[in-house]
Order: structure tokens, then sequence, then C-alpha cells
């Protein structure tokens, strides 16, 4: 049999991409453009329908702002939260609602484009104005024109897709992502994107093959045609070969298999050959992912993303919601543990404030944006805290660059502890509070921050971001985003020496704990404890049970004297060899 | 029909506050209730219209109620105008 090399090699019908999470797909192509994602103005069929959609969507707006305007209230106080009180108004206005309704009527076109034409006329006459207030009204009426807008999309896209398709799109949001994903999805392919993108992330936690930074599948794809899908390998190949189509279904097989062997690593620890236990930790992004890691064999949720229950529920969940699934995910992870991230959310996904941040990434997001608003940061601790009474849930805070960050944090925490004390609301008193050691303020810290804390939790990804000042979505620089860079190699090595130095817990739970490259390379710069996601738990277990700690840890100290990255991949290549690892993709 | 001519008497004008207190005391009534200015007419129970007029401090705007309690809601829309809606 040919090789994955000999296949692509005469291949002339493959788009090459990154591969993003791993898997063999051969299905159909559903394009996911910006032009599908305009505003259509197409025909419809079934009025009542559309006229259900268009109520509905003016519901959910509703919640929407209504959820917002509360914390508004809180962060502008009452008069400059008049904005929101006036969003609200016009999804109850009369006359407009009116209008839409009888031209939804009249003209048969989806409801989005009326919605968007209704409310741009008002725009209009906005802009007509000389006053340059009446520009900045309608700036926030478009606001609320975009939000129905697209609520109703939704509802379109819910709809429309049927049946298992390969999604080929420029990008996804994760909004998107998640959106699609509870359709049946066989697979993503993406224009843009690589590794660390929030479609990749997506992919692989609900173990849908991927294929990101492909350039130009949208163009080079249409509907319905027939792809393979190589989330190993990075490849798409369109209208396959015979020869490439069994290829594929051998392999494919062979997957399979390979799947049940992995499975029954499932029950065994991850230990190295001289003894060395690993704990393999999960990292959650969605709440269905449950499921997958109760048969992962991990130890507990080393990460709970809570800021997707956002995306999830596209509102802020409440106090009582929270409680519900936090409680919900302690009880089905027992007796192991969930560590719950608070939410770690930037600026943009309020629209609170009155300018846009021109440089969100060093702008309101994480804890700073959760002591901003204490109304929203006391509802989730008293839920993380609610959902405590089996002592095994953890608290984590993002984006801690200041002591002064976990000091407040402390006394909210303390003051909700009392309440609930005299609300006679049971908790675990001793509830373990730790840090994301993600900015390069806290790795200089560690020690001190350690000592403030229960524990710390590395996040590789905004880490090597911050470190190297690098946006790991921009193209033009995104090589500079090394994950084997030296810099990074030393932080992390900072860090965990710090933590120990002090007696405290460290983990790791970047994305770069999920490339199975760099598994003997953090074993052997000491960290004990990696929270990945619970599809590469297996992956990882296999390399960990095939080689010695003595020997990672002289690999690692090598590596952290190099001044390349490319000389420290060499020596893990070179350790790979030399334990005769093999990677996953090359045993398929 | 009633038909009242009102000034705008605070500073900021008929900004988005203001028009959503008119919008709300206009909903109380059955009446229809228009305002216009400079030829543009608008409907006084649509928030959104509403927000399309610019009406700075001193400008002078035309308010015409039609129905049942059009004395009672001409009343108290321009006593709200009079009173620079409670702003300065």
């Amino acid at each position: 049999m040919k090789s994955f090399k000999e296949i692509y090699k005469s291949a002339e019908n493959k788009i090459a991409g990154i591969a993003a999470a791993p898997g063999i797909v051969i299905g159909e192509v559903y394009l996911f453009t910006k032009e599908k994602l305009e505003i259509s103005k197409a025909d419809i069929k079934d009025v009542d329908e559309a006229k259900r959609n268009f109520q509905e969507a003016l519901e959910k707006s509703k919640k929407e702002l209504k959820k917002i305007f509360a914390i508004a209230k809180e962060r502008m106080g009452n008069t400059r939260a008049g904005i929101f009180e006036a969003q609200l108004m016009i999804l109850d206005d009369p006359v407009l609602i009116d209008n839409i309704i009888k031209r939804i009527e009249e003209e048969k076109k989806q409801p989005e484009y009326i919605v968007d034409d209704e409310i741009s006329k008002y725009q209009q006459m906005m802009f007509l104005s000389h006053e340059s207030y009446m520009k900045e009204r309608a700036n926030d009426i478009e606001d609320i024109k975009n939000r129905i807008v697209r609520n109703l999309r939704k509802k379109r896209w819910q709809s429309r897709i049927k049946g298992e398709v390969i999604i080929v799109s420029d990008s996804l949001t994760p909004a998107d992502a998640l959106l699609l994903s509870r359709n049946n999805i066989k697979s993503f392919v993406t224009d843009h994107g690589g590794l660390t993108s929030h479609a990749a992330i997506i992919s692989r936690s609900l173990n849908i093959p991927a294929v990101v930074g492909t350039h130009n599948a949208t163009l080079k794809l249409r509907d319905r045609q027939m792809v393979i899908v190589d989330g190993f390998y990075g490849y798409v190949l369109f209208d396959p070969t015979e020869e490439q189509i069994a290829f594929f279904d051998e392999k494919h097989k062979h997957l399979v298999q390979l799947q049940r062997e992995f499975d029954e690593l499932a029950d065994k620890p991850a230990v190295t050959k001289d003894g060395k236990e690993i704990e393999l930790l999960a990292n959650v992004d969605v709440t269905g992912e449950i499921d997958i890691v109760k048969t992962s064999g991990a130890k507990g949720i080393g990460l709970y993303r809570s800021e997707q229950l956002l995306d999830e529920m596209d509102t802020i969940p409440n106090e009582e919601e929270q409680a519900l699934i936090y409680t919900r995910l302690a009880s089905r992870i027992y007796p192991d543990s969930i560590t719950i991230r608070a939410f770690d959310i930037g600026g943009d996904k309020f629209k609170l404030f009155d300018y846009d941040e021109p440089n969100p990434f060093l702008g309101l997001r994480g804890i700073r944006i959760l002591l901003e608003n204490p109304e929203l940061f006391k509802e989730q601790v008293r839920a993380v805290l609610r959902s405590s009474v089996n002592k095994n849930v953890k608290l984590m805070l993002p984006m801690i660059s200041t002591i002064d960050e976990i000091n407040r944090t402390k006394e909210i925490i303390e003051n909700c502890k009392k309440e609930l004390t005299s609300e006679q609301i049971p908790f675990d008193k001793d509830i373990e509070v730790g840090i994301m050691v993600e900015v390069p303020a806290a790795a200089v810290m560690a020690k001190e921050f350690a000592d403030a804390t229960d524990f710390l939790s590395i996040g590789t990804n905004d880490l090597i971001q911050y470190l190297m000042a690098v946006d790991r979505g921009n193209d033009l620089v995104s090589d500079l985003y090394q994950e084997f860079s030296p810099v990074v190699l030393r932080t992390i090595k900072k860090i965990v020496d710090d933590a120990k130095l002090v007696g405290k817990p460290v983990s790791l739970c970047g994305e770069m704990a999920a490339d199975t490259l760099a598994m003997p390379l953090l074993i052997g710069l000491g960290l004990e404890s990696l929270s990945i996601s619970p599809r590469t738990i297996p992956y990882a277990k296999r390399i960990i049970m095939s080689f010695s700690h003595a020997d990672a840890k002289a690999m690692a100290e090598k590596c952290t004297m190099c001044c390349y990255e490319y000389e420290i991949e060499k020596t893990i290549q070179e350790f790979f060899e030399e334990n005769q690892i093999i990677r996953t993709r090359n045993i398929i | 029909m009633i038909e009242r001519v009102v000034k705008i008497r605070n500073k900021a004008g008929l900004h988005t506050r203001p028009a959503a207190t008119i919008v709300k005391i206009a909903a109380k009534y059955k009446c229809e209730f228009f305002i216009s200015r400079n030829g543009m007419n608008i409907n006084g129970k649509s928030i959104i219209g509403v927000m399309t007029l610019a009406a700075e401090e001193g400008a002078e705007l035309t308010l015409t109620f039609d129905g049942v309690d059009e004395e009672e809601a001409a009343k108290e829309i321009t006593d709200l105008f009079e009173r620079g809606f409670d702003e300065e």
C-alpha cells in the first residue's frame, strides 16, 4: 500500500492547510461563505413561519438586552444606561414592528432583509441631520438592528443545514462553530486561522476533524462537491479518485481499530518508564464534552472555560443557571475535581462601553472586566461556591497581572461566603482558588502569586502571545508564535520552579500540551500535571508511557540552554527517535 | 384634534432619554400623537421615529393629538416639554 506521502505527492486535486483536529472524513461540501452570512433577500414560502421567526428573534434580543441593560445600569448609572432602555423600547415599537410584519406578509422576503431595510431607513434620516450626535444615534440603532438580524439568521441557519456535511468557510467565530456543531457536521475546513484558532479548538473538543488555514478552500470548492478531509496531515482532496477513496477507507478502518486500543488505555495511569505518574486532566470547552471526558480516562477537569456558556446560551447566565450547570458538572466528574475558570471575556462581549478598545488584547479582559463588574463576578463566585458542596470544585482566575487583583478577588469571595453562610446555603469553606499564569507579569511574580493563592495554571496560548508580542491569529506575524522558543521554555521552567519553591501545585493547560511533540519536554521541565483536550489524553498517555522521566529531564535541560527554536525542535525530534516514540499520525 | 407648538428648553435638546420619556407617556393614551418639524411628521408613539428628530435647544416642534383622550395627553406631554424634560 502507498504511504500518505506518495498519495499526496501524486495528487493534483489537493488543497493544503494546517491539520487542526485529527480524523479522516469523506463527504459533501457545504460552503458557509460570507455571501451566505450576509443578509439574505431570498423569497420565502411560509409567511407564518417567517413571522414566528421574527417574533422569536425579537424575544431573544429582548432577553439579551435586558441582561446587558442590568449590567450597564450598574456600570454606568441610570442616565447613561438609557441607550439600552431605548434599544429595548425599539423592540416593542408598535409602528416599527407592525410595518415589518406587514412587509413580510406583502413582500414575502426573508425577515432579516425587511428588518435591515426598515431600520436602515431611520438611520438614513439620522445621517441626513447636521447634528453630530445624530450620527452616534444612528450607530446605536445599528447595534439593535444587528442584534435582531443575528438572531434571525441563526433561525435561518438552524433550519437550513441538514444531513451530514463538511463545512467550508472563510473563518469561523466561536459562536458560528458552536452553532454549527449542533447540526450533524462531519468536518470543518477554513481559509484562515491556525492551530489555536477558535474553530480549531472547538473542533478538537467536539472531535470533529478539521483543516484550517487553507487560504483558498472557499474559492476552490463548491457546494455538494465530494471531498476527503485529512485532519492528520492537513489536506483536503476534492473529487477524489477511486484509488484515493480506497486508501482513505482503509485508513479510516485502521483508525477505528486504533481508537479501540486507545480506549483500553483509559483505565491505566499515565506513568513514565521510571515510574513517575503524570496527572492528565481534561479541558472542557463545551458542556456536551463531559461525556468524552468520562471515557477518556482523565483524572478530572483541569480547565472548564466558563465563558463558553455565553456562546452556548447566547446570553450571560444568572446565578441560578450557573449554579445548576456547575453542580451538574461537579457531580458528573465526582470524585475527581473540576477547576472552573471565571469568565475570561473581553470588553467586546458586552458593548457596554463608550468607546471601542483600540487594543482589546491589552484592554479590559479577564479578571479586569470581572472586577469592573462586581455584580456579574459575584453571581459567578456564588454559583461556583454553591456547586462546591462535595469539595471537588476549584476556582481559577484569568489574566491576573497584579497581587492587588488577587487581594480584591479574595475579598469578593469572602463576602460571598459570608452571604451564603447567613443565607444558610452550604458550600466548601476551603475551596481552592488559583490563578492562570498567562501574562508575563504573572510569570515574573510567580513565586509571590503562588504564595498568595492555592495553585497556578500556566496558560500557554496567551502567555506565548504576550511574551512574544505577537497576535497568533495574524498570518503576517504568526510565525513568531513559537511554542518551542527558548523564551517560552525558560519562562515555563521559572514558573514551575517558583511554584515548587513555595510548595504550591502547578499545572499547564494551554494548547501547547495538546501537541504530543511537547509532551516529554513539558514533563522534563518539571510539570506533573497537564490539562489537555480529552481527545488527546489517550495519545498523550501512550507517549508518556514510552520514555523515562530522567531522560526527559536531561533533554529539557539541554533545550533550555538553546538559543534557537530549530535547535530545540531538533533536540525533541532526536528524543522521539531515540526512545522510538511514534507520533500518532505515523501509526495509522 | 388638538395642535400645540412647543419649544425645546433644555440644553442637551431632544436626546435619547427624553425621547423615551415622551414615548412612554404617549403609550398610556389612546389618541394618535404626531410630532412635526421642518416638514417631517413623526408618530410620537414610535421610539425609533422620535429618535430621528434632531431638535436642539430653542427648536420649535408642532404636536398634534387626535382621539378620545387627546386633552389629557396634550396636557401631560406639553407640560413635559415646558419643564425642559426636567433637565437643565
